[in-house]
């Protein structure tokens, strides 16, 4: 009983950040119709800059957040209006870009690997106080606190933004259908471009506290999370960024379920997750864009 | 009716010809296989990719059920290795009949799906409870049947199935009716072509290239882990040589590997990371500047590619 208890608990703190991991990838496909395939390498990038400015600076987590989501738009908007607005004019854009980010991603990939080597980093579990808390009776690491609290409020911003905002107000009618939206005078490609942006800082941030969820963080960890980060979103609801939410929930709890009771079989988990929903639930979850024939 | 093949066997025959020619000069054997055996995958890939459009990421995920198919039939079935080789092969027409139902999916949802199915595959086979049967994560070893010459012999007959393949596509009504599929399915179902078969065709075909490449080289190398043979670089770099070279033709896929495994071999061995790099930044421009490979300059020029 106390075994489940822990499961229940931690799969759900787990949950929440598994969440944050897809949302910048659920955003960034909700208004532009691309799956980012660098997403998990951006995820890594977050985590290097965590993992320096801590070495160096003795940077507190939290207070990278703002910095990467500094970071994330100025490298953000030159990176889309070079590449986005060329690729949508283009026979295939949905194909050629899943194609043209994964050579972004190999690109960071290599990049990181001259720069930094191909070693594990990481950032002590303690840095947040070596307390812990609890919750029914079990005790947890105060570092899965503050990481749910971070994906809550990434959750919350992103609530914020697309309901109460007269910007968020246009990126939903983006999402809804690009084409109307520009008709209706909706300066569509810079709605784009600032979600492009908020897609890669969400994932940024998502990296900054990997390291106390899944642990050390090295230069090819990249299209592994790209993948769990799919199925996280395909799970909730692909092009509907709060639904993400439900996505890592479902995966932050079986995975742990996996981890406590079948361990040797976990890691396959996201895969047949991912290949079950797409096949015999693509209607609830994706839509109908997803299928054919 | 014949001669529209003759470029494409042309093509073939030559290629044939300096995979029969060059060890006799050249002795660095373990390139040359690993060329033929890209030179194969490119072509198995540009089966299923250059004629029906869909994007197998996980494609690696057929060569490694080809090794291990082909490793289990020897080791634990005690078959000669050549046959082993068509049981590899067969092992993958096999995971590609269980995948089928995943050509229903279209685009990026297929590729991505595709890459999970094979990393699925992977931790299954590397799984330490079925060490009985594939070893888990400990590798295989074929050490006793080892035979170089051989190998490389079955890899280059590996090679010219898979060339044959697609220069029977390129010029067949079968292969134009794949194309067709490719770019308007409904249509392509009113003029009479039977989607759902010719597609799922496609696909094994593919898969039967790669499960014969993947069996030829665990015996050529023999020794082997499932991280080896189930590595995403093989898919990547099949990928990228076939995008390189220009899809749906005989000559791409073959021009593309020739130049790229080469370069690679010159600048990526002992540091992999420049030829990421390299590769990285080449996906990006051809996806900008040309998408359809190198092969379509010369179309563009009114140059039949065979």
């Amino acid at each position: 009983m106390n075994l489940f208890a822990y499961t229940i608990i931690a799969g759900i703190m787990y949950g929440v950040f598994f969440g944050l991991v897809g949302l910048g990838l659920n955003i960034i496909f909700g208004v532009m119709r691309m799956i980012n395939l660098a997403h998990g390498d951006v995820i890594m990038l977050g985590s290097f800059l965590a993992y320096w400015l801590y070495e160096l600076l003795g940077f507190n987590p939290l207070l990278v957040v703002p910095v990467a989501v500094a970071v994330f738009f100025l490298v953000g908007f030159p990176l889309y209006y070079a590449l986005v607005p060329r690729l949508l004019r283009s026979k295939d854009p949905e194909m050629l870009s899943f194609i043209l980010f994964f050579g972004v991603s190999q690109v960071i990939e290599a990049v990181i690997i001259f720069a930094f080597g191909n070693n594990q980093r990481s950032i002590p579990f303690n840095v947040f106080g070596s307390a812990g808390f609890d919750i029914f009776g079990q005790r947890f690491p105060i570092a899965w606190l503050v990481t749910t609290l971070v994906a809550l409020a990434a959750f919350g911003f992103i609530y914020w933004y697309l309901q109460h905002t007269r910007m968020g107000y246009a990126t939903r009618a983006v999402m809804a259908n690009r084409d109307e939206a520009m008709i209706s005078g909706i300066d569509v490609n810079r709605i784009s471009a600032v979600v492009f942006c908020m897609g890669l800082a969400l994932a940024s941030i998502a990296g900054i506290f990997s390291f106390f969820i899944i642990g050390a963080s090295y230069p090819s960890m990249g299209p592994e999370l790209t993948t769990v980060s799919f199925a996280i979103i395909v799970l909730g609801s692909l092009g509907n960024p709060l639904g993400t939410i439900l996505g890592g929930l479902i995966y932050g709890v079986a995975i742990m379920f996996m981890q406590s009771y079948f361990s040797s079989w976990a890691n396959i988990l996201p895969y047949v997750l991912l290949i079950a929903v797409m096949l015999f639930k693509p209607e609830g979850l994706i839509g109908k864009a997803a299928r054919s024939a | 009716m014949l001669r529209r093949y003759f470029p494409s066997l042309g093509v073939i025959l030559a290629i044939v010809a300096i995979l029969l020619c060059l060890p006799h000069f050249y002795s660095n054997q373990s390139f040359l296989f690993n060329m033929m055996l890209y030179l194969a995958l490119a072509e198995g890939l540009n089966i299923i990719y250059g004629f029906t459009g869909y994007l197998p990421f996980g494609y690696v995920g057929f060569f490694g059920a080809g090794a291990y198919g082909a490793a289990i039939a020897i080791t634990l079935l005690h078959i000669s290795p050549f046959f082993g080789v068509i049981i590899g092969g067969i092992a993958a027409v096999l995971i590609g009949i269980i995948l089928i139902p995943l050509l229903r999916l279209s685009g990026a949802y297929f590729a991505i799906a595709n890459l999970a199915a094979s990393q699925a595959l992977y931790f299954v086979v590397a799984n330490p409870s079925l060490e009985k049967i594939t070893q888990g994560p400990y590798g295989i070893d074929l050490s006793s049947v080892y035979n170089a010459d051989a190998s490389y012999y079955t890899m280059l007959g590996v090679l010219v199935f898979a060339m044959l393949l697609v220069a029977y596509m390129r010029n067949s009504n079968f292969g134009l009716s794949l194309l067709a599929i490719k770019e308007d399915q409904v249509t392509a179902s009113l003029a009479g072509v039977n989607v759902v078969k010719a597609r799922s065709i496609a696909w094994m075909l593919s898969a039967f290239v790669a499960g014969l490449s993947g069996a030829a080289f665990g015996w050529y190398t023999a020794v082997f882990y499932p991280s080896t043979v189930f590595s995403l670089d093989v898919s990547v770099f099949t990928i990228v040589f076939v995008l390189f070279g220009g899809i749906g033709t005989v000559a791409g896929p073959l021009v593309g590997t020739l130049i790229l495994y080469s370069m690679y071999n010159f600048i990526g061995i002992s540091t992999p990371q420049y030829f990421q790099l390299f590769y990285g930044l080449l996906i990006i421009v051809l996806v900008l500047f040309l998408p359809d490979g190198v092969a379509s300059i010369l179309q563009k020029g009114k140059v039949y590619v065979p």
